[in-house]
């Protein structure tokens, strides 16, 4: 079980990763007014076909070999659904794929959003070789990390030097506590 | 209102080239921060270099890794790294290596060495491997996948 809903979207990007993406869109919206949070999680990996797409919401499936069942899809659709939200998965082969959730903002069953910025930042660090644009929106304001404006400006430099990696805990801490003050969630 | 926040941005941003937020008058952490610490390591090391002599450590980031604390591991063991200076290793995620009970498991990958796997990680645990295994050169053996089986 996923606790927060930051865990189930690395979970998701993690599938992204493993179907050789290398640009993941990561978008979080917080519309207080219309009791609404959303998910989408966009890659350009090599997707689903129509077949896997019918069976990736189903617990006992999974492209794994090392093991036979995948819980992550089924965790986040459940999550979802308990708060009257929605869930979808679009996919074109090589071209996009789309993981959709929405859930009730305020529903007592809405699993905490947790500490998204450790989500992000884990992404960034541990996969260099992808770009990430991730979004965070709360009512009126929004921030973004676009991984290839970082890299326009770092060149040759590791995300992982210190300082480097440093900034990128910040800008992510800070952002998001300007963004989400003032926007109850 | 949108109008002149618009316009605002577009002079804002003619001016400084990069994503500056200003919203509700409040200045939003930019770019602009990072290229000053790019100058400032100019002509320094850090590059990212994929040489063969690298040590990776490789944490796994499957839906069992992360449902059972695999994430803080992972920050925990970044953060040691770059204290430490440790320039000539890696840490880096895979997916789901098969073994789901023994999660988070971390993979310590040096160079014409043996892989390491280290099971049931904590960040405790995680920062006595880069002291002891990483920095001193002594496999933690209570903690690797072979202890618990044997």
């Amino acid at each position: 079980m996923l606790t927060e809903l930051s865990l189930n979207i690395l979970d998701v990007a993690n599938n992204s990763i493993r179907a050789g993406a290398n640009l993941i869109v990561i978008q979080v919206s917080i519309h207080t007014r219309e009791d609404i949070l959303t998910i989408k999680i966009i890659d350009n990996g090599h997707g689903m076909t129509k077949e896997q797409l019918s069976q990736v919401e189903d617990p006992f499936f999974t492209t794994r070999t090392t093991r036979d069942v995948g819980l992550g899809i089924p965790f986040l659709k459940q999550a979802a659904l308990i708060t009257g939200g929605t869930f979808s998965i679009k996919s074109k082969p090589n071209v996009e794929t789309l993981v959709y959730a929405s859930f009730g903002l305020s529903h007592i069953d809405r699993m905490p959003l947790g500490d998204i910025n450790s989500t992000i930042y884990t992404l960034v660090l541990a996969n260099q070789e992808i770009d990430f644009l991730y979004v965070f929106q709360c009512d009126d304001k929004e921030f973004q990390l676009d991984t290839r404006s970082l890299k326009d400006i770092l060149g040759d430099i590791s995300f992982d030097t210190p300082e480097v990696a440093e900034f990128i805990r910040d800008y992510l801490n800070d952002n998001y506590n300007e963004t989400a003050g003032g926007c109850n969630f | 209102m949108i109008i002149i926040m618009k316009q605002l941005e577009a002079v804002i941003s003619s001016q400084t080239v990069n994503l500056y937020l200003i919203i509700g008058g409040k200045q939003m952490k930019s770019l602009e921060e990072l290229k000053a610490i790019r100058e400032s390591m100019q002509a320094q090391m850090g590059l990212r270099n994929e040489d063969t002599n690298q040590t990776r450590i490789v944490v796994g980031m499957a839906t069992c890794g992360i449902a059972s604390g695999a994430r803080p591991v992972l920050m925990e063991l970044s953060k040691i790294v770059q204290e430490k200076g440790l320039s000539k290793v890696m840490v880096t995620q895979t997916g789901c290596i098969g073994l789901c009970q023994y999660e988070p498991i971390v993979e310590v990958i040096e160079p014409g060495k043996e892989k390491v796997t280290y099971i049931k990680m904590t960040p405790e645990k995680a920062k006595e491997i880069v002291d002891q295994h990483i920095i001193r050169g002594q496999i933690v053996s209570k903690y690797t996948i072979s202890e618990d089986i044997g």
